[in-house]
């Protein structure tokens, strides 16, 4: 079974955010980067999990410029076969898939896999583009995959509960907690990344339909008002005239 | 030009948050000069006259089996057809479990923009359509410019109230063909969670974590959570841990919530616990340690043991529902 797998880099949770160029740009001054928790903890482990036990190969791909290499690297180091990195700073989730799709369109891939969604621009939207793209089924929000055969089963969160669904493969998942649990590379894992096949691919030309035109840094609270913790009445009384939340 | 939101249903009403859609999608239309069509696929409902108050002006109403269960290839399809019968030039979702799955292969297929979990209405100038969505887990916002002969927005739950001051109008019929539809997926199970109120809808939210000690003493977050109306939520090492179910997990990891009220107890304020929360428009934390790096994301603090402060809170609570 060959899995490809969407990674994204992603400023570390701790980050403090800031932006430059009147607010245009994200300032990555300083910033550790890290590979998107989701496609790294979950996507990327469980396809090497699969792999292990029903052979056949994971590729990891990113779409974005050089500086991501660190990243793709570190993909290796945990133990995909190769890396592929196609050369465009995208501007929106769809020009990513698109990207993605053509890609994918006229080789053999039996799933697709991406996180649910980037920490950094939150879209949640990738993995459902690409299928999209490719017209192939789409399973968001996996929490469980195993394939036996030609046949995936598949938990994976809806409204109000989780759902269990079973299909033929190829399909598109994007994955969510559950699927697995984090591995750290080894040394012999990152020496092997080290000579591992990174292909560099050009962009195939597809536009993007929406950019960011400005960021903004969301405002931060005001100090906080410390109530006695013998007079609860007051914070009720607070909670409905002040703040009118009740 | 017009307008199509997508309704859906939840315990047999419709869901909260897609009538803030559908008051959503009634100003963007006013902006384009349109109507709004609304598409239900949700089977009975007993406020289904709620989405024309909330400013529908169509409602179609779709009942083939797919679309009930909620197949996301089989809503694509419906949603496709609902785009070329109303012409629609803008399609509006809630940023929920259905939309993630639904509105990107939308968008693929009829070559739209999107803009997923926007918090503020769409700014129309020039014929430019533009929105703010929050990005960096809640940390910023970024204002997106839509390019698409159609766009697609998905809207952040309880980024506004919901106004239900228009008419009712009359179901249609919408019909649907799935015949080019063969679903390659299909439902094995599905277990329904028991929860009355949904998290990412409630406008109160009563949370837990660690400094609770042990699951047996959930008992008082449950009833100050009753005594308010208020949905419960949890911190992540809680649900890893099995002490409560892990859709109640907010953060980083977990779903991210803004309700009105969150009340925080016993959480230490870790930034990916935040960032899961600090849309929230009021927010009380409740700690033993005054040094709680949480007490500097609050509006309100109570340094003090959850055991002997949460029993207070529910009884001043109590007394205030009854005079009032
Ligand atoms: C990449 C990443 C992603 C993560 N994602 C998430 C996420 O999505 N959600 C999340 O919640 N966490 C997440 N975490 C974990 C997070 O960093 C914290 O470890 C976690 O939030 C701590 O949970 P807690 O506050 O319940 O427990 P603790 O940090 O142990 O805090 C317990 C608190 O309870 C207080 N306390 C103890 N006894 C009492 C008492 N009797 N009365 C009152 N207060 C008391 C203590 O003072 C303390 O502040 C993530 C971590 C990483 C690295
Ligand atoms: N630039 C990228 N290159 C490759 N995969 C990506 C990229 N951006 C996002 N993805 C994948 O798509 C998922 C969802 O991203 P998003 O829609 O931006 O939230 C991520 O978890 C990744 O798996």
């Amino acid at each position: 079974m060959n899995i490809l797998v969407c990674i994204s880099k992603a400023p570390d949770t701790t980050t403090k955010i800031a932006f430059k160029d009147g607010d245009t740009r994200f300032n990555e001054d300083n910033v550790t980067f890290i590979i998107n928790p989701y496609d790294e903890w979950y996507a990327l482990v469980r396809a090497l999990e699969l792999k292990e036990t029903l052979g056949g190969t994971v590729t990891v791909l990113h779409v974005g410029p050089a500086s991501a290499e660190p990243e793709i690297r570190k993909a290796l180091a945990i133990g995909a076969d190769d890396a592929v990195r196609i050369d465009l700073d995208a501007q929106d989730a769809g020009q990513v898939a698109a990207e993605v799709a053509a890609f994918v369109q006229g080789k053999s891939f039996d799933l697709v896999m991406a996180g649910k969604e980037t920490i950094n621009y939150n879209g949640a939207s990738v993995g459902g583009f690409v299928a999209g793209y490719l017209g192939w089924p789409y399973v968001s929000m996996a929490t469980k995959l195993d394939v036996a055969g030609n046949v995936a089963t598949i938990e994976h969160d809806v409204e109000g509960g989780t759902e269990v669904l079973e299909g033929e493969l190829p399909l598109v998942i994007s994955c969510a907690k559950g699927m697995a649990e984090a591995r750290i590379p080894n040394m012999r894992g990152i020496m092997a990344a080290r000579t591992k096949p990174l292909q560099v691919v050009p962009p195939s030309g597809a536009e993007a339909l929406t950019s960011v035109v400005k960021y903004a840094v969301a405002p931060g609270r005001t100090a906080v008002k410390l109530i006695d913790p013998e007079h609860m009445d007051q914070l009720v009384e607070l909670l409905h005239n002040e703040a009118k939340v009740i | 030009m017009s307008v199509l939101v997508f309704v859906e249903g939840s315990k047999g009403k419709v869901k909260k948050a897609s009538l803030e859609a559908v008051n959503y999608a009634a100003r963007l239309a006013s902006h384009l000069g349109g109507g709004v069509t609304a598409l239900w696929c949700s089977g009975e409902a007993s406020n289904l006259e709620d989405i024309g108050k909330a400013g529908a002006s169509r409602l179609w109403t779709a009942g083939d089996a797919p679309l009930v269960q909620g197949d996301a290839q089989a809503l694509c399809a419906a949603l496709e057809q609902a785009v070329a019968s109303s012409q629609a030039k803008a399609v509006v979702f809630s940023h929920d479990f259905t939309s993630k799955a639904v509105a990107p292969m939308l968008a693929a297929r009829l070559k739209a923009g999107l803009v997923s979990a926007a918090v503020a209405d769409v700014q129309v100038s020039g014929g430019t359509l533009s929105v703010v969505k929050s990005v960096f887990s809640g940390k910023a916002t970024a204002e997106y410019q839509l390019r698409g002969a159609l766009n697609i927005i998905t809207l952040l739950p309880n980024s506004f109230a919901v106004t239900l001051t228009g008419n009712s109008v009359a179901a249609e019929p919408f019909g649907v063909n799935l015949s080019g539809h063969t679903s390659r997926l299909r439902v094995k199970a599905l277990k329904k969670e028991s929860a009355e109120l949904s998290l990412p809808e409630a406008e109160l939210v009563v949370s837990a974590g660690r400094g609770l000690k042990g699951p047996e003493h959930w008992g008082i977050i449950e009833d100050l959570a009753k005594s308010l109306g208020a949905a419960t939520a949890c911190s992540r090492p809680v649900s890893d841990i099995g002490w409560r179910p892990h859709h109640e997990h907010v953060g980083q990891t977990g779903i991210a919530i803004r309700p009105n009220l969150y009340i925080a107890v016993g959480i230490s304020g870790a930034i990916q616990h935040l960032a899961g929360v600090n849309g929230s428009k009021t927010i009380v934390v409740i700690n033993k340690d005054p040094e709680a790096p949480f007490f500097k994301s609050a509006d309100y603090g109570v340094v003090g043991d959850a055991f002997d402060v949460v029993p207070r809170l529910i009884e001043a609570v109590k007394k205030f529902k009854a005079a009032h």
